[in-house]
């Protein structure tokens, strides 16, 4: 994030430990138990907060949720329109989604470009029972109708402003901040 | 960095296994560094990274392939056009449900079935097909250079599926695929290519690709098949097949054309079998857990005897597999970005 200036901070280590924990209290409410419950994180950081929701549920319900991993590159609408391609990772949902509840988790939701391409690519693997989001921050200026079922913080920004998520598996950090002065259009 | 791998067997509870950057991969978020020019035409003028982006792209492809629903949507609206001008069946098949799992368009033009018969030249041919509107053009020429030749008359991304004795990038590149998901890597491996070198457009995409990525290639055949330069092109050349299976991790069986003995390039086909056939005893000389790899179609009994083949060393069937994984990234890769 070369010339990038930190406009503020919004939410520290033990902010983010508190949002996964109510998170998975809420995903447990909701559904009732974890009676075909599966966690899918979305590359990069939508993987670590699954790991953490799974890890939070264990320790609640004493039941294990499998986890899996969605790279959704291949499913992204914008690839016609730019010069170079990103780079294709593995997705690895080792279980089948048929008749699962299924919750999709991200870091930051914004346009919805990323979760419209995340759910093709889960439907691609079957059929679900049920599909919920859950993400981190929801930061607004949807392009689409779609909506968090579960969020742990709502953070009101400017388009010209970025949300970094940082967390310790993927950048050795932990910390939520608004950026300023980001290129536009570099975040799906 | 983050280096814990979630595994579950059946329904049961998941196991958190420890391996380093499958998580993440290697590489920074967001665009990355692509292929260098829009067409694939041979293994010679490639980078080592960009080998590795198509190799560690394939592995993301292979997924797709395991699915019971074997479709992206990833190249909507792109058509590839397979013009092969020899005949072919695992490479032509392999380039179009490459292109129908990534939800291109796909057609196949062969030679005797197009105007080619008429006398249609080849850049004539390729300025049609330009015109309806190709994305890229995947080529099987007899003529070494032709697919350069049509890359430079087209604006679309041309693929070599295989030029006289020139090279055939896209075999080697499944070749690779397969021995670095084998054996984890293909650095320091010893890999020895037996038979026909001399028309081999195989041997050379292997050589160039194997030997770049650090790997160690001898060759061996009969002497009349063993072209000069090949040293220069970083291989050890033997003409005995027992040195160059000693201690072999890879071994590339290349197929025989038997047309080549009216030739006189070797006196007769039981003499080829005995001294430059792969069997049981001569496989004992490899390493233990050593690959075997031909990139087909097999004369079994020649080069290959049938125990070898369909043996516990043999990794053939991958080898086609792998094909499509690798086909399916090289697609991506030069057609799904937009206009430069």
């Amino acid at each position: 994030m070369d010339g990038v200036a930190q406009k503020a901070k919004i939410m520290d280590k033990e902010g983010i430990r508190r949002a996964v924990t109510r998170i998975a209290h809420e995903i447990i409410e909701r559904n009732k138990g974890t009676d075909k419950l599966a966690l899918i994180g979305i590359r990069k950081r939508g993987v670590p907060l699954a790991l953490r929701l799974a890890g939070k549920i264990r320790d609640i319900e004493g039941k294990e949720v499998p986890v899996g991993i969605l790279d959704i590159t291949l499913y992204r609408d914008d690839l016609g329109t730019r010069a170079q391609q990103p780079l294709v990772l593995q997705t690895e949902v080792p279980f089948s989604v048929d008749g699962k509840t299924i919750v999709l988790v991200d870091d930051v939701m914004f346009t919805g470009r990323t979760i419209r391409a995340a759910l093709d690519a889960i439907i691609d693997l079957g059929r679900p029972r049920l599909i919920q989001l859950a993400v981190l921050v929801d930061r607004g200026h949807r392009e689409l109708p779609i909506r968090a079922d579960y969020v742990g913080k709502n953070v009101p920004t400017s388009r010209r402003e970025a949300v970094e998520v940082r967390l310790q598996e993927t950048d050795g950090e932990e910390d939520v901040a608004i950026m300023k002065e980001k290129e536009p259009g570099a975040i799906l | 960095m983050y280096s814990q791998e979630i595994m579950q067997r059946g329904e049961g509870p998941i196991v958190l296994k420890r391996r380093q950057s499958l998580l993440i991969g290697t590489v920074g978020e967001g665009s990355v560094m692509g292929l260098r020019k829009k067409d694939l035409l041979g293994l010679e003028h490639v980078e080592t990274d960009e080998i590795s982006l198509i190799l560690d792209t394939a592995a993301s492809m292979k997924e797709i392939i395991g699915r019971q629903i074997k479709k992206v949507p990833t190249l909507r609206g792109k058509t590839v056009v397979n013009v092969f001008y020899e005949p072919s069946t695992r490479t032509r098949t392999s380039f179009e449900l490459a292109a129908k799992y990534l939800s291109a368009d796909s057609v196949n033009i062969s030679a005797s079935t197009s105007s080619v018969v008429k006398g249609e030249s080849l850049k004539d041919t390729s300025a049609t097909i330009a015109a309806l509107g190709a994305d890229v053009v995947v080529l099987r020429h007899p003529m070494a250079g032709a697919p350069g030749l049509v890359a430079n008359t087209v604006k679309a991304a041309v693929i070599n599926a295989g030029d006289g004795a020139h090279e055939h990038p896209t075999q080697a590149l499944l070749d690779m695929f397969t021995v670095r998901e084998r054996k984890g890597g293909l650095e320091d491996l010893k890999v020895a290519i037996v038979g026909d070198i001399l028309h081999s457009r195989v041997a050379r995409s292997d050589i160039w690709g194997f030997t770049k990525m650090g790997a160690r290639v001898s060759v061996c055949g009969p002497s009349t098949m063993l072209p000069p330069g090949l040293e220069k092109m970083g291989a050890n050349v033997l003409e005995n097949m027992e040195d160059a299976l000693l201690g072999a991790d890879v071994i590339i069986m290349l197929r025989i054309q038997l047309e080549r003995q009216q030739q006189g390039l070797f006196p007769s086909v039981r003499e080829y079998a005995r001294l430059f056939g792969l069997n049981r005893e001569k496989l004992a000389l490899a390493r233990p857990g050593a690959l075997v790899m031909h990139p087909g179609p097999m004369n079994r009994g020649v080069e290959i005897s049938p125990e070898v083949a369909d043996g516990t060393h043999s990794v053939i069937n991958e080898q086609v597999t792998n094909g499509l994984a690798v086909r399916m990234a090289l697609l991506y890769l030069l057609a799904g970005g937009g206009t430069q």
